[in-house]
This record gives C-alpha cells, sequence and structure tokens, in this order.
C-alpha cells in the first residue's frame, strides 16, 4: 500500500520532471535558424547565381579571342588620350577591379568610386546611376571620357588597325579603310574632334562607331570573365543547405556573425535590397546617402535615363547584335518620377568589407559608418530616401559588420 | 488529505515552471522574418477581383504562371463585364510599387498585346524584391473607366 502510493507519487513526479526536460531541451535544441531563414541564406549562397546568360546584343560576347582581345585591350595604357590610362588603372585586377579610392582618378579626377567587377556581367544597368544599358556600351564611355582615358574614337579606330589589325579581323573581319578618317574626331569630344566629326562622311562615321563598338563588344567580352569568387559565407550557406543546424569547422560561422547574419536577413532590413546571391536588387534606390561638398550636383538616376536613352550604343541603336526582344530593360525603362532621384545602383556586398571606401563617391570610408548611416537614416539632400530608421545596438551594428567579413574572406 | 493538497500544489507549481519555460522558449525562438503584408487577409492577395466601382471584373496572372523574382515577365491581364463579357480595347495604365518602402515599380509595364477574349499582355513585369507590391491599374474601355489594384507578394 505504502509502496504503491509512493511508486504513484514518483511516477507522478517522473512525468512531470519528463514534461519539464523535454520542454527545456526543446529550449536549448532550437533550430539556429528557422525554415524562413534557411530559405533565404540559400537565396544568397554563390550556388544560387545562375549561370550567365547569353548576351545577344553582343555575338561575341562568349567568343573567346574576342575575350582575349578585349583582355588585351583592358590592360593596354595606349587605349587612352595620353598613353597612361587604361580600364585596369582604375579596375585593378588584384583590387577586385576596383582602386580603394573615394572617386576614381584617370587622366583627371572623377565624380564618382570606382566599381568592381565581379559578376558585373550579370548587371542590367551600369555605372552607378545605370547610365548604360549593356556591358559592352559601358566599355566605351570611360574611353571617351575627359578625366577617365580621355581618348576619341577615330583615334582609337586608328589604334586598333595599327596595332590588333590582325586580331580584330580575324574577331570582326575586315576594318574598315580609315585613311581619309581624321586621326582624331568624336561627336563627344573637344570643339575641333567634333568640327573633324562632323566633317566626316556618314559612311566614314558609321565604319569609326562599328570599330568603336567592336572595341567595347571584346572588353566586354572579357569581363564576363570576372566572376565573384566562393567566400566563408557560401562555405557556410553549403554546410546549412545539407542540413546541418550548425556548420562546423571550417563552414562554421560565429556566433557574432550568425547574430549578424540573422540581423542581415531580418531586423536591420539589408536583405530587402542586398538580395540574391550577388547580395544585389539590380535596381536604384535613394538611401539619402550625402553629397559630397564641392563637387557639382549628382541626382542620380534621374539624370542618367536622359542619357541612356541618347546613347547610340543602347539596346534600340544600329549596332546591337540580334533583335529587339533583348531590350526589355530599356523598353520598359522607368523614365521619370520622384523615386529616381539622387537614386543609386544597389552595389553588391561580396567582397565590400576589404574595399572601402562607400558609397558611390566614397562617402563611408568604413563598414561602421555604412551601417552606422543605414541605423540612423537621414532624409536625403534631395528627393526622398527609401530607408528607414533602426533600432540597432552597439552590439549588433557591429555584428553586421563582422556578418559582411565572411563575405570577403 | 494534506498529502493531497501537495501533490496539488506542487502540480500548480511544477505546471507554472512549465509554462515559465514554455513561455521563455517561445520568446527566444527565432521569429521567422515575415513577408511584409503577412497579415493581409487572403482574398486581398486575390489573382482576380472586380474593379474598384464594380464595372469590370479583372485578373491578373503571370503569363508563364510563376513569378521569378529580378526578371522581366508578361503577365496577362484578363478584363470581363460582370456578365462574362471580354472587353475589348481597352485602355490601360500601371503604376504601383511596394508601399512599405516608399518605392515605385522598377520597370514601367504596359500593356503591349491584345490576345483576345479579353486578355491584354502586360509587358515588363519585374519584382526586385520579396516584400508586399502593388500594381493599380487604370482600364478605360466603352463600358466606362475604373480602377483595380492588385497585391502580389513575394
Amino acid at each position: 500500500m505504502c509502496c504503491s502510493e509512493r511508486c504513484s507519487k514518483m511516477n507522478r513526479f517522473s512525468r512531470l520532471f519528463a514534461l519539464l526536460a523535454m520542454a527545456v531541451l526543446a529550449g536549448c535544441g532550437k533550430p539556429e535558424f528557422s525554415d524562413a531563414e534557411k530559405k533565404t541564406i540559400a537565396s544568397l549562397a554563390l550556388s544560387a547565381l545562375p549561370p550567365l546568360k547569353a548576351d545577344t546584343t553582343n555575338r561575341f560576347a562568349d567568343v573567346p579571342a574576342a575575350a582575349a582581345l578585349g583582355a588585351t585591350l583592358f590592360f593596354d595604357a595606349g587605349m587612352s588620350g595620353d598613353g597612361k590610362v587604361s580600364c585596369s588603372t582604375c579596375h585593378k585586377i588584384d583590387r577586385q577591379f576596383q582602386d580603394d579610392l573615394p572617386r576614381a582618378v584617370g587622366v583627371g579626377r572623377t565624380n564618382r568610386r570606382t566599381m568592381p567587377l565581379a559578376g558585373v556581367a550579370h548587371d542590367a544597368w551600369f555605372f552607378w546611376d545605370g547610365r548604360r544599358d549593356s556591358l559592352w556600351a559601358q566599355a566605351l564611355a570611360p574611353l571617351e571620357n575627359p578625366l577617365e582615358q580621355a581618348g576619341n574614337r577615330a583615334a582609337y579606330a586608328h589604334y586598333i588597325k595599327a596595332r590588333f589589325g590582325e586580331r580584330y579581323e580575324r574577331i570582326f573581319g575586315p576594318l574598315p579603310d580609315l585613311s581619309n578618317v581624321p586621326a582624331n574626331a568624336s561627336p563627344l569630344g573637344g570643339d575641333a574632334e567634333k568640327a573633324a566629326w562632323n566633317a566626316m562622311s556618314g559612311a566614314q562615321a558609321e565604319d569609326v562607331n562599328r570599330v568603336f563598338a567592336n572595341i567595347g563588344k571584346a572588353i566586354a567580352a572579357f569581363e564576363r570573365s570576372i566572376a565573384p569568387p566562393q567566400t566563408r559565407f557560401d562555405r557556410f550557406a553549403a554546410a546549412l543547405d545539407t542540413g546541418i543546424q550548425a556548420p562546423q569547422g571550417d563552414d562554421a560561422l560565429s556566433p557574432e556573425e550568425i547574430l549578424g547574419l540573422k540581423l542581415f536577413i531580418g531586423k536591420a532590413n539589408c536583405v530587402t535590397c542586398h538580395n540574391g546571391p550577388r547580395f544585389t536588387d539590380g535596381g536604384f534606390h535613394n538611401t539619402g546617402v550625402p553629397s559630397v561638398a564641392n563637387l557639382p550636383p549628382d541626382r542620380g538616376r534621374i539624370d542618367a535615363v536622359r542619357q541612356v536613352e541618347a546613347d547610340p550604343f543602347n539596346c534600340f541603336g544600329a549596332f546591337r547584335d540580334g533583335d529587339a526582344g533583348a531590350c526589355g530593360e530599356l523598353r520598359f525603362m522607368v523614365k521619370a518620377g520622384p523615386e529616381l532621384v539622387r537614386a543609386y545602383k544597389t552595389p553588391s556586398l561580396r567582397g565590400a568589407a576589404t574595399r572601402a571606401p562607400y558609397m558611390h563617391a566614397g562617402q563611408f570610408s568604413s563598414l561602421e559608418e555604412v551601417v552606422a548611416h543605414y541605423s540612423k537614416a537621414p532624409a536625403s539632400v534631395e528627393g526622398l530616401s527609401e530607408i528607414q530608421p533602426l533600432q540597432l545596438s552597439d552590439r549588433e551594428r557591429a555584428a553586421l559588420v563582422t556578418f559582411l567579413k565572411t563575405l570577403a574572406e | 488529505m494534506a498529502s493531497l493538497w501537495r501533490y496539488v500544489l506542487a502540480g500548480v507549481g511544477l505546471a507554472a515552471l512549465l509554462a515559465g519555460v514554455l513561455a521563455a522558449v517561445y520568446v527566444t525562438a527565432p521569429q521567422a522574418p515575415r513577408p511584409a503584408g503577412y497579415e493581409m487577409a487572403g482574398s486581398e492577395i486575390a489573382r482576380s477581383k472586380e474593379t474598384a466601382n464594380g464595372l469590370f471584373v479583372a485578373s491578373f496572372e503571370p503569363e508563364r504562371g510563376v513569378i521569378r523574382q529580378g526578371e522581366l515577365q508578361s503577365w496577362l491581364l484578363t478584363l470581363k463585364t460582370n456578365a462574362g463579357t471580354p472587353v475589348e480595347g481597352a485602355a490601360i495604365s500601371i503604376s504601383g510599387g511596394m508601399p512599405q518602402h516608399r518605392h515605385g515599380l522598377p520597370t514601367s509595364p504596359h500593356a503591349t498585346d491584345y490576345l483576345g477574349d479579353g486578355r491584354y499582355r502586360i509587358g515588363g513585369v519585374k519584382f526586385t524584391m520579396s516584400g508586399l507590391w502593388q500594381l493599380h491599374f487604370a482600364i478605360s474601355a466603352a463600358a466606362g473607366s475604373d480602377t483595380v489594384v492588385f497585391n502580389v507578394l513575394l
């Protein structure tokens, strides 16, 4: 009697204890990430990057000889007005194809930060403000910008013929007769170059433009090969994707990095724009980034719309290969609206931790400053900032920076 | 009797403790990031609805069935009268954006083709991020003008 009473008492206690233990264990063994978080993490992994789509507007995009010529041109300082500047002057191969400067310095000093090139061929729009709509059209702009390579298209055509004539012709077919083309001429140059350009026949201008466009197409073919490398974050994401709750060893992230990752995809809203395997939505946003003293007004996307529409090398232009079906981005481009004012392209965050300074004119010298800006969300100097203040503690801001470093290791 | 009360008291105490532990687990559990607009009723993200003044029944769906984030896609807007007659020759203008992020659409979609049977191809639809998107349609046809808003949740 006594025993059975005690036994049933023990039994009751042990049942309660078991329940309690289960509750406690459920707490300890709780998954590090929810299913929704895991899905987001998987969407950010490099393995989620789709293969590079064919660029039908550039039929040489995947021709190895074109990429090889493009590589030569990319590093050739002869491709400039003063013979001293190449694409690689600012897009430095050992520095993620950027230059660590707040604003790029070519023949002169520009007003914008050099953009890195990893994965650039996945973009729909080029430059910080998207004033070009293809990689090959983008490559042409610095060649004639007086602050960058400061050359002119007639001079480039002569240079290609003299220096790379055979290689060019093996890829693009016969070079035109340039014997009557002035040494220096361009519709975008100084007065003398413009006058020389205007004196040329339509056929001559077309010939020069064709060689010029092909220079861009070769450089673009080369740039398509510049892919973002695997990072610690990608190894972590791959391990997590196999069902491991807490990836171990080399694949592990520290508790602080995990906190940063959770904030990045959660409360801090970073992933709203920095989404997908390249950590960018490819869009343009006003995030209230301050202007730089003593620089001319910079209105971002709103001013770029006219420029890309006016560009004779845009997708609607005569130098596009393939059909106009590839021109959807230009065709359905937003041309007006207050949200374009001081809107700039969302940059990829891959490798960002090791390439300060940040923003379109190098406004912030460290990731800490960047995170502080997004936490505070100040009003924009013009237009309306899309971001809202975040309640982030010092520890949370530091964790975000720590997480961003896993994208550069 | 006394010992029964002891059991009851102990039971209540342990139950309270259990509730406390469960509450703690619940509070500290990672919160799944809810997409913006999560709390919306299912009917509000309906792909088919009456227009604001009841002139038309509109339905809006991706032409290829699935939404692919970050890609230009064609959608189909189908317009019928309440009696089920296809609405032809409609002039359609489209605006929209993400109300929670204070920005508009990343593209400017418009009707590119009439496919017959009240179906209009809307080209250039692109959703660049997850969350709640709104597309506002202003529709003018022989029957009159009306508007409709479709919510798309990614």
